[in-house]
């Protein structure tokens, strides 16, 4: 172009051509860096739509539906005999003092099967509550109080507006009928949105009203203490060893290859070994977080070694000289000197595998933590289920309350992992040193 | 005795050894006029040491050998273990505890042999992760050997159909299922395509406006909320992925009038990919950072545009530690499992059709190992040999990928 221009005579930096050739390259700057910006836009946007998708559907899950109803605790019911005996009165029927307050409430529902959809509104979980009621306070029977009780997921799910009241009847979950009753409770005041303790404070359950995530946190928390326990001090150990006392050789070559190679292991394999070494040959038990802490131990293990490894590299030399200059062993200089040092560089790497672990699903499927488990697990060998196997259980359910329930655990999961990532940033930031 | 008493006896003695060893090296210096070079506390560890080191290695080996599968006679086993064992362990600990208080004097240098034990267990915990690789090797190896002796290795590898339910169904082992696992192969590398196609763009172009165009506060606020993808657990994009994105595609191709299912590799492709964004974009942050900057002032200075010198120098400098970043991502996405599992189909569709509903290697992993598990079926076993496929593709698409961005670095260093 500037050969043409040239021939053409003049100035070549002012000829048309050239110019307009400006003009081009300038169009494609722009062009180019806006498609730069776009790609980050686009990132970001996803990221936008995943959070929300979670959050909307996911908020609800926070708040639970409760029918207030007028129990009368019948002593017919409770307690035939008259003789306040604490078996007899934690063996009743509390159920029918319910299916009574809402006979009551709907004297016109005739029929079994209207009877056992008007039955329906109320949880499962009444007859407990009903029960601990009349155990604290046995003066109760006889008398009448309106109580609220812990709705049907059918119920709750009307309340919140997941369900299409103009859908044709037979393609609706909550017939014609059910809705009639919940307008006449809902006309009386006695539907009512209270947040929703027993989500946190349950375990898992088949009726979705009533499952929590206390079990799947308790054993999440129990599996993050053994992959610490395991995985903490081993990784410190192998960083201080590779960058302080390992003398070039084979084996330190091989160690460092295989921790980069594990590092990059697809987590499932971990979940193999697991299931191949821990539960077939070594004979643990099954579904327990002492086995999924040690699978993903060895999973975060190598994310440890090399966040250690930065860490105690990131200490200056001068520091171990002069440990040594004072007539310090290597081992004192080691361990009195840079470790200490080093030690924010490796909390904050032990945090973020920790909480990557923390996420972690795959290996735990195969070693038997994808099981129902409706108890809160005691100790580290009782069988437990951790959150995101928990999610992916509720994901897998068909009733639609558990959608819900699935996303207000995944909050309840990423709210945990953003404390955990907020406390690396703020120890990093209290504690890093620039040498 | 069982283990917690043995335990706490062990603890108490060499508590009691603690507390000796200290005071006799007090005592001893005390007659001695000699320098005492160690301190009390140390002769303490020393005769810890002495006690607890010979029962560990006892008890280690016992473990070892009750794990292997050697059947021995159950009563006499009981009664070894219950009694003969126990009493073995005490007395290793008991004359450890003796001797080594007998050996204390002022001259013994027992911080040579604290050292020396601290030593040998630093190198035992560099060992764990030689270990774990071998561990997996094995594990996989010897299940997998197995399962080709059930299978012949020409059907898992060049068989088209796959449906390891019906080997469970009849009773006849292997030869009524059908173990082809080209449709598995093909639809993981169809999803891994699919995702490829959206990290490998965005993360790239996202990497590239970072490095060259974006102010140091825009970087400062982007980059950590990138990297959020990359903390977000895989659940949560399988989640996402089944029940929204699968959704949208198929709401999608109704209004379109093309048929979309609601499991398509598509949705999990997409999915994929969108986790997989900040890994390429920081790998490929660092890349083009280790670009040495006089490339990029000759480009400008012979009048390129900065679009031009990241198309025509930056970006063919960096093109091996590029390749290196993408092959990392690859394997990351043949390995990955949840999202797969939760918004791809189950059953082995032989197809490139990225509409279609798709099966990986992982999804079948999970599915042939959840639930109850016997393990001389061919469809337990098959699983350890997708397993072992897998860990060898990723390992040598992942050696590839550093020995590249080694090099690469190499070049520029």
């Amino acid at each position: 172009m500037t050969d043409q221009a040239q021939k053409e005579g003049g100035n070549a930096w002012q000829s048309e051509a050239f110019l307009k050739n400006l003009k081009k390259r300038k169009r494609s700057e722009r062009r180019f860096r806006l498609t730069g910006l776009l790609a980050i836009l686009t990132a970001l946007t996803l990221l936008a739509i995943l959070l929300f998708s979670i959050v909307s559907k996911g908020y609800t899950a926070f708040v639970q539906t409760f029918v207030t109803l007028d129990i009368t605790f019948a002593e017919e019911v409770i307690d035939p005999n008259g003789t306040l005996d604490p078996a007899e009165l934690r063996s009743a029927n509390y159920n029918k003092l319910v299916q009574n307050a809402l006979r009551e409430k709907f004297p016109d529902v005739k029929g079994r099967r209207d009877l056992r959809r008007l039955f329906g509104l109320v949880s499962g979980d009444a007859n407990t509550k009903l029960r601990k009621m009349v155990e604290n306070d046995p003066e109760l029977i006889g008398k009448t109080i309106p109580v609220s009780l812990l709705a049907g997921d059918d119920v709750d799910m009307v309340k919140k507006g997941y369900i299409d009241r103009n859908l044709v009847e037979d393609d609706r979950r909550v017939k014609d009928k059910e809705l009639a009753w919940l307008d006449v409770l809902e006309a009386d005041g006695d539907i009512k949105l209270h947040f929703n303790t027993g989500f946190f404070t349950n375990g898992d359950s088949r009726e979705p009203e009533k499952a929590g995530i206390a079990g799947a946190m308790v054993g999440s928390f129990y599996t993050l203490v053994i992959t610490m326990v395991i995985a903490f001090p081993i990784g410190v150990m192998t960083a201080i060893y590779l960058e302080e006392f390992a003398a070039k050789n084979k084996l330190t070559d091989l160690i460092e290859v295989n921790i980069n190679n594990l590092a990059a292991v697809p987590s499932i394999v971990f979940g193999l070994l697991g299931l191949a070494i821990f539960l077939n040959v070594a004979h643990m038990p099954r579904s327990a977080p002492v086995v999924g802490g040690l699978t993903l131990a060895l999973m975060t293990l190598p994310t440890i070694i090399i966040a250690a490894r930065a860490a105690i590299r990131a200490v200056p030399d001068s520091i171990r000289q002069a440990a040594l200059g004072l007539g310090a062993s290597k081992q004192q200089a080691a361990f009195h000197h840079i470790l200490p040092l080093s030690m924010p560089g490796i909390l904050t790497g032990t945090i973020i595998g920790l909480s990557q672990a923390l996420g972690e699903t795959a290996p735990l499927l195969m070693i038997g933590m994808v099981a129902f488990i409706a108890d809160i697990p005691g100790g580290f060998n009782d069988p437990a289920t951790v959150m995101p196997v928990q999610i992916f259980l509720w994901a897998d359910s068909p009733e639609r309350a558990f959608v819900e329930k699935t996303s207000g655990a995944i909050m309840v999961l990423l709210g945990f992992l953003i404390l955990m990532n907020a406390f690396a940033i703020f120890l990093r930031k209290k504690f890093e040193r620039r040498w | 005795m069982s283990f917690y008493p043995l335990l706490i006896v062990l603890l108490l003695m060499s508590a009691v050894g603690y507390w000796f060893g200290s005071k006799k090296a007090l005592n001893t210096v005390r007659k001695s006029s000699n320098f005492l070079t160690p301190r009390p506390h140390q002769f303490g560890l020393y005769v810890v040491i002495w006690a607890l080191v010979p029962p560990v290695i006892l008890g280690g080996i016992w473990a070892i050998l009750q794990v292997t599968p050697i059947q021995m006679d159950t009563g006499a086993m009981r009664q070894i273990d219950r009694v003969v064992f126990p009493v073995i362990l005490l007395l290793a600990a008991g004359a450890g505890l003796y001797f080594s208080i007998l050996r204390i004097n002022p001259d013994l240098r027992v911080r040579k042999t604290i050292e020396g034990l601290i030593y040998v267990i630093l190198i035992l915990a560099s060992i764990i992760s030689i270990l774990t690789t071998l561990g997996i090797v094995l594990s996989l190896l010897f299940e997998t050997i197995q399962f080709f002796g059930k299978v012949p290795m020409s059907e898992f590898f060049f068989g088209l159909t796959w449906s390891p339910q019906t080997a469970l169904r009849t009773d006849q082992v292997g030869s009524s299922g059908a173990f082809g696992s080209i449709p598995l192969f093909t639809g993981t590398l169809l999803i891994t395509f699919i995702a490829m196609c959206v990290a490998v763009p965005l993360g790239l172009l996202s990497a590239v406006y970072m490095t060259e165009y974006a102010s140091s506060r825009f970087r400062s606020v982007v980059k950590p909320m990138l990297e959020i993808l990359a903390g977000i657990p895989t659940v949560v994009y399988g989640f996402f992925a089944a029940l929204t994105v699968g959704v949208f595609f198929r709401d999608l191709g109704d209004s379109l009038g093309i048929d979309v299912v609601s499991e398509s590799a598509l949705a999990a492709g997409v999915v994929m990919g969108m986790m997989i964004i900040p890994f390429v974009s920081s790998l490929s942050d660092d890349i083009i950072m280790a670009v040495p900057q006089s490339l990029r002032d000759g480009s400008y200075g012979l009048g390129a545009t900065k679009s031009e010198t990241v198309r025509k120098v930056i970006l063919p400098a960096a093109l091996p530690g590029i390749v290196g970043a993408v092959l990392l991502a690859v394997s990351r996405a043949i390995g990955e499992t949840m999202i797969v599992v939760m918004a791809a189909g189950f059953a082995a569709n032989l197809t490139a059709n990225p509409l279609e509903a798709v099966t990986t290697v992982t999804v079948q992993i999970v599915g042939l190992l959840v639930g109850d598990q016997e393990f001389d079926s061919a469809k337990t076993l098959a699983a350890f040999a997708l397993a072992l496929v897998l860990f060898i593709v990723t390992l040598c698409l992942n050696v590839i990928a550093l020995i590249v961005v080694r090099k690469y670095r190499e070049k520029y260093d």
